[in-house]
């Protein structure tokens, strides 16, 4: 495991902060921007030659970034698997940037609010994480970082189609805006699906924070832009969060209906949770996901008063297996961390 | 297995894509894969909705019949390699394949038009005016220094008043 990548453990990452507006509903918000070099070929079609001579033109570009001082770059074939995957969960790479990792960097920015994919499905991903509804900030800060590279490397770009990317999808302006949601009374309420149904004809798509399809895991839902072409980045912005909001408004009205009918039984779940989670000596990820859920919802309602948001959202990420195996410092095996993960919760809730 | 959309009808079409760290897999009956469309085909990348696409239109229209024997010249990608790997090769591809492409980026867009942020020339060129400015200050500073030492101190005079000038107006272009 690399001491390099070591760093990001000591840190809470931005977006887990729990701070920023509706903090209680929406986890993070995210911009994310594909940018290609002019006349290069795309990191899937280029030879090891040309996959090296652009991340060569890139660091470069990103060594004289004023934004990215003091910025930790990280060679993906450098790190070992549960390196790549801690970078993973702390959604600093995608999966894709796991595999073939020649030639491949990531950027990783102060506080990790910013980081830049290199050499992945584009020749640059930029990306902007904050903690909270606040995609307006992202996109400034995502843009200024664009702004800064423009002066140092030559973009494709095309006055009619915009920026040029190697997925059709991507093209225009390579922008793909979106926020994590925490949505645990629309699922208790089984109002969940008609929200995502509606969500995807409005041009959204909806998915979950590690993986699935409609049960999220822990009760999580991003939900994000698909069109990137025939809208300015601002417009396609202000769609989506209009959109949220009106989803923030259901959850909250969900919470305020389960509380008003159904109080004991809301209660008991999420007393339950907390209980098992606080002496629980084997849990997997996704029982924890599951009451982890509940007792996040269990603080932000009020009913559980001596956890704070914060310990709860950094333990949805210090319990995931890569970062167990990081903390303690060597491999272990699916059991073992079952074991340590619940150790592990069962410390911090204690405040320990 | 039944399907995720009505709850109902038994799956027929699974779906599988990783999307950045995003796995998605989603299970549907014919009648609900139909009708969620196209936000499955552009959810579920571009491989699918080419041969959505190939399916859904009588053949004399389909969308890739003008450049399909096409190759970029530049990165040597042919247009049946795209549509196999769903991905483009370079930027020039985008010229090679304009008459498929135009109607691909209207399909999943729902335009063909960006009008988003542009590299446009003036935001270049005030890059240039600005550079122009920083070395016209530097210039000036050091002239400043020389005329002090001099003891030229009418020239120091409008020389500082330049320092001055090209600083204010380096300060108004950052704004
Ligand atoms: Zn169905
Ligand atoms: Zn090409």
């Amino acid at each position: 495991m690399s001491v390099k990548v070591d760093v990001l453990l000591k840190q809470t990452c931005e977006w887990l902060r729990g701070t920023g507006p509706n903090s209680d509903i929406v986890l993070s918000s995210r911009v994310r921007l594909a940018r290609n070099l002019e006349k290069v070929a795309f990191p899937h079609w280029a030879t090891k030659k040309q996959e090296k001579e652009t991340l060569e033109t890139l660091e470069e570009a990103v060594r004289h970034i004023d934004l990215l001082k003091g910025s930790l770059f990280v060679h993906m074939a450098e790190i070992d698997d549960v390196d790549k995957q801690f970078l993973l969960e702390r959604h600093l790479v995608s999966r894709e940037h796991m595999m073939q990792p020649d030639s491949k960097a990531v950027v990783v920015g102060d506080k990790e609010v910013v980081s830049l994919m290199i050499n992945e499905e584009d020749h640059v991903r930029i990306q902007v994480i904050q903690s909270g509804f606040n995609l307006q900030e992202c996109w400034r800060t995502a843009n200024r970082l664009d702004d800064a590279l423009l002066k140092k490397v030559k973009f494709a770009f095309h006055p009619e189609w915009g920026y040029l990317t190697t997925c059709p999808t991507n093209t225009g302006t390579g922008l793909r805006a979106s926020v994590m949601l925490h949505l645990p009374a629309l699922v208790m309420t089984k109002q969940i699906s008609r929200v995502i149904q509606a969500i995807s004809k409005l041009g959204m798509t909806a998915r979950g924070l590690y993986g699935e399809g409609t049960e999220a895991e822990g009760n999580f839902f991003q939900i994000s832009n698909q069109v990137t072409m025939g809208s300015v980045e601002e417009d396609t912005i202000d769609n989506l969060e209009r959109i949220i909001r009106q989803v923030i408004g259901h959850e909250e009205n969900a919470r305020k209906t389960l509380m008003k009918q159904n109080r004991e039984v809301v209660q008991d779940k999420i007393c339950r949770a907390n209980g098992t989670l606080k002496s629980a000596h084997i849990i997997s990820t996704k029982e924890m996901m599951g009451l982890i859920s509940m007792v996040r919802l269990g603080v932000d309602m009020g009913i559980i008063p001596d956890i704070d948001r914060r310990a709860v959202n950094e333990l949805f990420i210090l319990t995931q297996p890569a970062h167990l195996q990081k903390i303690e410092g060597k491999m272990l095996s699916s059991t073992q961390r079952d074991v340590k993960r619940a150790n592990l919760i069962r410390r911090r809730l204690e405040g320990r | 297995m039944t399907c995720d959309e009505c709850g109902k009808n038994k799956a027929t079409v699974h779906l599988t894509e990783i999307i950045n760290d995003q796995i998605t897999k989603l299970n549907l009956c014919e009648i609900c894969a139909k009708e969620k469309g196209s936000d499955v085909e552009q959810h579920f990348g571009i491989g699918d909705l080419l041969s959505a696409l190939s399916d859904t239109h009588a053949p004399s229209q389909g969308v890739d019949a003008p450049a399909m024997k096409g190759r970029c010249h530049h990165c040597g990608l042919t247009y049946d390699d795209f549509k196999k790997i769903g991905r483009l090769g370079c930027s020039e591809c985008y010229v090679a394949f304009k008459p498929s492409l135009v109607p691909l980026l209207k399909k999943i867009h729902g335009s063909n038009q960006h009008l988003g942020k542009s590299l446009n020339p003036q935001f270049l060129s005030d890059q240039k005016v600005s550079s122009k400015l920083h070395e016209e200050l530097e210039m000036a500073k050091q002239n400043l220094l020389k005329a002090v030492k001099g003891e030229e101190f009418e020239e120091a005079a409008s020389l500082r008043d330049k320092v001055k000038f090209l600083e204010k107006k380096i300060r108004e272009n950052k704004a």
